[in-house]
């Protein structure tokens, strides 16, 4: 279980921005939760947080019983702690299969490669030593991200927008990979979205807004009929204004 | 005659684990030491200078020649020409590269000046690997000097890398080609402390249909410096790229002035030159999979300059 008490996040600048404030949540072993909210509402500060690639201003972040607050990026990837880049960066000179051998800790067997990338719609035979340069379109490296997060035995696995470029393959199968790594594996499930198909996929939704969960929407309210389909009409319709998008769902 | 301290010099320029078969000609402390010729390939010391002639025969078919130059002692200048003739349409491999050890305090430098005459439909694939060792004071140096003349219908590619242990380089490398002639040279060269590399490559696109491609990776350590200047020059119908990466850190210095200089309506030359640091993003991704930070960044500098 992760659980964060009262975390908040500021940067100080010519003047002093608050993007989370004061968030306290529990997210349980093999559940899926749906992080949904307005631009710029701190959906992904929160995904940040809980990598490590950002630091609390203040409040702690607790994994499995252990303080965690404190810990670097790699540490908190070793207590087994994912996260799948909205923009994942590229590398020249870094082959697709050195960076799923990487995810694999270096004990993969070439089938497994495989199998992750057909995982991700991908062929295996055409994308294994490619590099994972400019030469590679948005969708592709995204689908790539996507596996590299699959290719770890994870606790906790946190996506920031993964239906984000990825045009050509259908959200409904990528829909279908989180369905398949929530049957197959015990690994907490966080997804950064605003699909209507990821987010009936959840146990719960959180509605971020102003850097607060507003609203934290459980699974029997999700599968009312219409609910998502207002919910995604109605946050496309109000855009950033994040109060009015709480009305929503109010 | 090769000792331990040898052979390892030789693993490191030309991954040599034992004598090479085929031809080769290794060079010590500025003398031959070992060589062996082939039917089709023969190597003839230079009578009027130090250096050799490597001859290669028409149509040779995927044959090496290993020239490589190690020195270990300290206080050496040594200085070399080797002409390479390339029998038309043959297909050959050449692995050439120097190694420094010097353990001492005084300088020690090698000059290889290497001239080839590529005559028509060859193919050639050149490899230079340079690498230095040693704790003593005495610099590293090296400074090859490179000057290909390609004719029609060839194809040639290079590959210079200097990865380790270099001082200081000044790398002069003039190419010509002519009709329906193809160029790649890969470059890959990181320097660290107060080392000091330039690279200089001029190739003039003569004929119709030649091509030429220089793609150059680099990273700058410390308070190292990197100059480079690249100029392809398009006298004909023809197409050139130049594409320089490099990688800036601590308090390194890189100057790099690509050039194209186009004297035909239809020559087609581009340019691309970028310096920038590491990615904070790329660090995080690789850390987010478990790496430390700094197997992280060794991790994507070693790709950088494979």
């Amino acid at each position: 279980m992760l659980e964060l008490k009262k975390v908040s996040l500021s940067v100080e600048g010519a003047r002093r921005v608050d993007i989370l404030n004061n968030i306290d949540l529990q997210l349980l072993d093999k559940k899926i939760y749906a992080i949904t909210g307005p631009n710029g509402s701190g959906k992904s500060s929160l995904a940040r947080i809980i990598m490590g690639i950002a630091q609390p201003t203040s409040g702690s972040i607790i994994f499995n019983g252990d303080d965690i607050t404190h810990m670097d990026i790699a540490q908190r990837a070793h207590l087994g702690i994912g996260y799948a880049f909205q923009s994942p960066p590229r590398f020249k000179g870094i082959k697709v299969r050195d960076v799923l051998s990487l995810a694999m800790s270096g004990n993969e067997k070439e089938e497994k490669i495989c199998d992750l990338l057909y995982s991700v719609g991908l062929c295996s035979q055409e994308y294994l030593d490619r590099d994972m340069d400019a030469s590679l379109s948005g969708g592709e490296i995204k689908r790539i991200e996507i596996a590299t997060i699959l290719a770890r035995n994870l606790k906790m696995a946190v996506f920031d927008e993964p239906e984000a470029g990825i045009d050509l393959w259908s959200f409904q199968r990528l829909a279908e990979t989180f369905k398949e790594m929530h049957e197959k594996t015990n690994t907490t499930i966080v997804i950064i979205s605003h699909q209507e198909r990821i987010l009936e996929l959840a146990d719960e939704i959180l509605l971020i807004a102003n850097g607060s969960i507003t609203k934290n929407i459980p699974k029997e309210e999700i599968l009312k009929k219409g609910f998502v389909d207002n919910l995604c009409a109605c946050a496309e319709n109000c855009g950033k204004v994040g109060e009015k998008y709480a009305k929503c769902i109010g | 005659m090769l000792n331990a301290l040898d052979n390892l010099m030789l693993q490191k320029i030309a991954d040599l684990h034992e004598i090479p078969q085929g031809a080769y000609n290794i060079r010590k402390n500025g003398e031959g030491i070992q060589r062996n010729t082939t039917e089709n390939i023969d190597i003839v010391p230079k009578k009027d200078r130090p250096g050799i002639d490597i001859v290669v025969k028409p149509h040779t078919k995927g044959e090496s020649v290993y020239i490589p130059v190690i020195v270990t002692e300290e206080g050496v200048t040594d200085v070399v020409y080797n002409t390479f003739e390339i029998g038309e349409f043959s297909d050959v491999e050449i692995i050439a590269g120097c190694g420094i050890h010097n353990s001492g305090q005084h300088k020690s430098e090698h000059d290889g000046i290497h001239e080839f005459f590529i005559n028509k439909g060859a193919r050639m694939k050149y490899t230079e690997k340079h690498y230095g060792q040693g704790e003593g004071a005495g610099q590293r140096v090296l400074n090859p000097k490179t000057i290909i003349h390609a004719q029609e219908d060839t194809v040639i590619e290079l590959e210079l890398i200097q990865i380790m242990g270099i001082d200081d380089t000044v790398r002069d490398t003039e190419i010509q080609l002519a009709k329906g002639a193809k160029l790649i040279v890969t470059e890959r060269l990181l320097t660290n402390m107060e080392q000091k590399a330039a690279s200089n490559i001029t190739v003039e696109l003569l004929g119709e249909d030649s091509s030429a491609q220089i793609i150059s990776r680099s990273v700058a350590q410390g308070k190292s410096e990197q100059t480079y200047y690249f100029d392809l020059v398009g006298r004909n119908k023809c197409k050139g790229h130049i594409q320089c990466d490099a990688i800036i850190m601590d308090d390194a210095v890189i100057i790099s002035t690509p050039k194209i200089s186009a004297h035909h309506s239809d020559a087609q030359l581009v340019h691309e030159a970028a310096i920038g640091k590491l990615e904070s993003m790329q660090l995080i991704k690789l850390m987010s999979l478990g790496l430390t930070e700094k197997e992280a960044e060794d991790t994507i500098l070693k790709g950088f300059l494979k």
